[in-house]
C-alpha cells in the first residue's frame, strides 16, 4: 500500500501540469473536449501510476518514470532536424511528412507538397481550432482512457499532434509519415503526441508513425494513436520506434475497424530504455481482416513490452498476429497477446505467434498468450517459442567460411527478416534493413 | 595435403574414432566406406571442426598446419569444404546472399577483393549450370523447402562457388536417384585436378562408378581396417562388410 500511495502522490505533478494549461484549454477548445480532459485527469488521479501488483503491469515496472521529474514540453522552435535523427526522414521518398517536435507540429520541418484532394493531413491543434465538429465523434471516443492511466494522462495533457482524414473512396497515392521527435538538451521533458486517423469507407492509405530522439537524451514520450477504419477501407499502419537509448516510451494504440475493412499494423521497437506498447484492435463488424506484426530488438538494459489485444466482436473476421523478439545482453522483453472471441463471433479465424530469440544468458522474455473464446465454431491458434541460435546452423555457416560473430549476426538478421519482409513500403523496408545491418554486421565489406 | 595420424575422437565421452591413419595428397580422390556407426560422419565433422567432437589423441595436419588450432571458418578460408550429410535449413537467409557472404569472407582471408554483385552473379550462373540447379533455388532461403536431391546438389553448388582445395563429401550420394547422382559426381569431377583433393564418404559403391577414386578405405568401429584401390569398393558391393571388421570386435553387440 505504501508503494501505491507513493505512486498516487507522484500524480500531483501531472495534475499541476494540467492546471497550468487548463485556462488555455477553456479559452480555445470546445466544451466537449474540455469535458473529456477533465474526466481524463480525474481518472488518472484515481488510477495513479500502475504498479507491478496489477496484472497488466506485472512484468513492467514504471517506477523509473514515476520517480523522475519531467518538465512538460512546450513548443520548441527548431530550424532543422538534429543530424543524428536526420536518417529517419525517408529523404528520397515522396511521402507526405509531418514533423512534430516534442509533440508540437513544426510546419518548417514538414512537407505537405503531395497532398491529394480528399485527404487532410494537419496539426491536430489546428483541426481542433478550425473544425472541432469533425473530430468530435472520434477523438477520445474510440478507446477508453478509463482503464489506462497513461492514455488518460495523454488525453488530459496533449497539446498537439496529427490529424489525418481520408474521404470516402479516396486512395492515397503516397504514404503519410508522421515523425515525432523529442529534444530535451537542458532538462528531461515529457511530451504527449496524439494522432487521430479517420479513414472513410472504401479509402486506402498507408500511415507511418516514427518516434525518434537525440541519442543520450533522457525524455518521456507518452503517445496515443487512434485509427478509425471505415467500411471496406484498406489501411496499413507502421510504428517505427527509435527513441534514444535513455528514453521512456509508452504508447497506446487503438484501432477501430469497421465492416469488411482490411487493416495491418507493423510495430518495430528498436530504441528506448523502458518501452510499453498497448495495441488494441476492435473488430466491430463482419468480414474484417486484421494483421498485427511486431519486431523487438532489445539490448543493453532495455526493457520492451508489447501488450496486444484483439477483440473479435463480430463473426467472420480474421486476425493474424506475429510478434518477434530479439533480446540480448541484460535486456528484457514482454509479450502479452490477448484474443477475445465473443459469443456471437462464429467463424472467427485467429492466429497468434510469438517467437523470441535470446542472444545472451542474461536476456529474458515473458511471453503470455491469452485466448478467451466464447463462440463454438471458430479456428483459433497460438504458439510461442523461445530459443537461442541454432548451433547446427551456426556450424554450417562457419564451415562455409563465415566467422562466428558474423554467422550469429546473419542468423539473427534472418530471424528479424521475417517481419521486415512483410513491410510493403520499399523505403521503410530498406531503411530498416539498413538499420539491422548496422546493428548486425555480417558482410565483409561492412 | 591432409595427414591424419593416430586420430582418436570422443563424442559425449564415448570413443568413436580409435586410431585413424590416413594421408591424402594433392590430386588424389579417396573414398571412405563403412557400415553405419563405423565413424565415417564423425571423421567428416572432426575435419570440419565441430565442437562436440573431442580429439583425445593424435593429430590432423592440413597443409602442415595443426587443424585443431583452426576454427571451422579458418579451415574454410584455408580451402577446406564439407558437404553435409544433412544440409541445414536456414530460414530467412537467401541462398545467394549466404553464398556471397561466405565467398567474400573466404576471398578476404585470401587477400582478395570482395566480388561485386555483377561478378558474383556471373560466377553463380556458371556454377549453377554445373549442377543443374533451378534458378528459383538461388533466391529461396538456404535449403528451406528444398527436396533431398536439391539439398545435395546445393551443397555441390556451394562447393563449386567456394572453390576449395580439399573437398569432403559426407554421404552426398545417399538418397539420390541415378540422375542426381550423376550430376553430383560430374560437379565433383569438374573440381578435380592435380592441385586439389577429394574425400568421399559413402555408404554405397554406386557413386564411385561416376566418381572414380584413387584409393578406397574401409572404416569399421573407428578404425581403417582395409585400404586398397577401386576394386575394394566393388568387393564391398559384392560381399558387404562381412569379414572386413576385426575378428575380436565382430561379436560385440550392435550399438556397443
Amino acid at each position: 500500500m505504501i508503494a501505491l500511495d507513493k505512486n498516487r502522490a507522484k500524480t500531483e505533478r501531472y495534475v499541476a501540469d494540467y492546471e497550468k494549461i487548463e485556462g488555455e484549454i477553456a479559452a480555445h477548445e470546445p466544451i466537449w473536449l474540455h469535458q473529456i480532459r477533465k474526466e481524463a485527469i480525474s481518472r488518472f488521479q484515481e488510477l495513479g501510476f500502475p504498479t507491478i501488483k496489477e496484472e497488466e503491469w506485472r512484468h513492467t515496472n514504471v517506477t523509473p518514470i514515476v520517480k523522475r521529474e519531467f518538465t512538460l514540453a512546450g513548443a520548441a522552435a527548431i530550424d532543422s532536424l538534429p543530424d543524428t535523427i536526420h536518417h529517419v526522414t525517408f529523404p528520397d521518398s515522396d511521402f507526405t511528412q509531418l514533423v512534430f517536435v516534442n509533440g508540437f507540429f513544426s510546419p518548417r520541418l514538414s512537407h505537405l507538397n503531395s497532398l491529394q484532394d480528399g485527404i487532410r493531413v494537419e496539426s491536430l491543434a489546428q483541426a481542433i481550432a478550425c473544425d472541432a465538429n469533425a473530430l468530435e465523434p472520434y477523438l477520445s471516443r474510440l478507446g477508453s482512457y478509463e482503464e489506462h492511466p497513461f492514455a488518460a494522462l495523454n488525453t488530459a495533457l496533449f497539446r498537439d499532434g496529427a490529424y489525418v482524414h481520408i474521404k470516402k473512396g479516396v486512395v492515397a497515392r503516397t504514404p503519410i509519415h508522421l515523425l515525432f521527435i523529442s529534444t530535451s538538451p537542458k532538462q528531461a521533458v515529457v511530451s504527449y503526441p496524439r494522432t487521430l486517423v479517420v479513414a472513410g469507407a472504401e479509402s486506402q492509405a498507408t500511415i507511418i508513425e516514427s518516434y525518434a530522439g537525440v541519442e543520450g537524451e533522457v525524455y518521456f514520450t507518452n503517445a496515443v494513436t487512434e485509427i478509425a477504419v471505415g467500411e471496406n477501407a484498406v489501411i496499413e499502419h507502421y510504428k517505427l520506434q527509435r527513441e534514444s537509448a535513455q528514453a521512456f516510451h509508452i504508447a497506446n494504440m487503438l484501432f477501430y475497424l469497421d465492416r469488411s475493412s482490411n487493416f495491418a499494423s507493423h510495430s518495430i521497437s528498436l530504441g528506448g530504455s523502458l518501452v510499453r506498447n498497448n495495441v488494441n484492435a476492435a473488430l466491430n463488424d463482419e468480414g474484417i481482416e486484421c494483421t498485427l506484426n511486431g519486431l523487438v530488438m532489445a539490448a543493453g538494459k532495455q526493457h520492451i513490452d508489447n501488450h496486444t489485444y484483439i477483440d473479435h466482436a463480430r463473426p467472420h473476421c480474421a486476425s493474424h498476429e506475429l510478434y518477434k523478439n530479439i533480446v540480448d545482453d541484460h535486456a528484457t522483453g514482454v509479450f502479452k497477446g490477448k484474443i477475445l472471441v465473443r459469443r456471437d463471433s462464429q467463424k472467427t479465424d485467429a492466429k497468434q505467434t510469438n517467437m523470441t530469440l535470446l542472444l545472451s544468458d542474461e536476456a529474458s522474455i515473458d511471453s503470455m498468450p491469452q485466448l478467451e473464446i466464447y463462440a463454438d465454431d471458430v479456428k483459433c491458434t497460438h504458439g510461442a517459442t523461445t530459443g537461442r541460435l541454432d548451433e547446427n546452423a551456426l556450424f554450417y555457416l562457419r564451415t562455409r567460411g563465415i566467422g562466428k560473430p558474423a554467422a550469429k549476426n546473419l542468423l539473427t538478421y534472418a530471424f528479424a527478416n521475417e517481419i521486415i519482409n512483410r513491410i510493403r513500403i520499399d523505403a521503410v523496408r530498406e531503411q530498416l534493413e539498413q538499420i539491422l545491418r548496422e546493428r548486425l554486421p555480417f558482410e565483409q565489406n561492412d | 595435403m591432409l595427414e591424419i595420424r593416430n586420430l582418436h575422437v570422443n563424442v559425449d565421452g564415448k570413443e568413436i574414432l580409435r586410431g585413424i591413419d590416413l594421408t591424402i595428397r594433392a590430386g588424389e580422390t579417396h573414398a571412405i566406406m563403412g557400415p553405419n556407426g563405423s565413424g565415417k560422419s564423425t571423421l567428416a565433422q572432426v575435419l570440419a571442426g565441430h565442437e562436440a567432437y573431442e580429439i583425445t589423441e593424435g593429430v590432423i595436419l592440413y597443409e602442415g598446419q595443426n587443424l585443431a588450432e583452426l576454427e571451422p571458418e579458418e579451415r574454410a578460408c584455408a580451402g577446406m569444404f564439407l558437404a553435409f550429410q544433412y544440409p541445414v535449413e536456414i530460414p530467412g537467409v537467401s541462398n545467394t546472399y549466404f553464398l556471397k557472404t561466405a565467398l567474400n569472407a573466404i576471398r578476404k582471408a585470401r587477400g582478395e577483393e570482395p566480388l561485386d554483385a555483377v561478378d558474383f552473379l556471373a560466377l553463380v550462373k556458371e556454377k549453377m549450370k554445373l549442377v543443374h540447379l533451378d534458378e528459383k533455388l538461388l533466391h529461396r532461403p538456404v535449403n528451406e523447402g528444398f527436396s533431398g536431391g536439391e539439398k545435395k546438389r546445393n551443397e555441390i553448388f556451394h562447393m563449386a562457388v567456394l572453390d576449395p582445395k580439399l573437398a569432403i563429401l559426407d554421404e552426398t550420394d545417399s538418397g539420390l536417384d541415378v540422375d542426381a547422382l550423376r550430376i553430383v559426381a560430374e560437379g565433383v569431377n569438374a573440381l578435380r585436378d592435380e592441385t586439389r583433393a577429394v574425400m568421399v564418404i559413402t555408404h554405397y559403391q554406386r557413386l564411385l562408378n561416376y566418381l572414380v577414386p584413387d584409393f578406397v578405405h574401409i572404416l569399421a568401429k573407428g578404425r581403417i581396417v582395409k585400404s586398397g584401390g577401386r576394386e575394394l569398393a566393388l568387393e564391398v558391393e559384392e560381399n558387404g562388410y562381412v569379414g572386413l571388421e576385426e575378428p575380436t570386435e565382430v561379436l560385440q553387440p550392435v550399438g556397443y
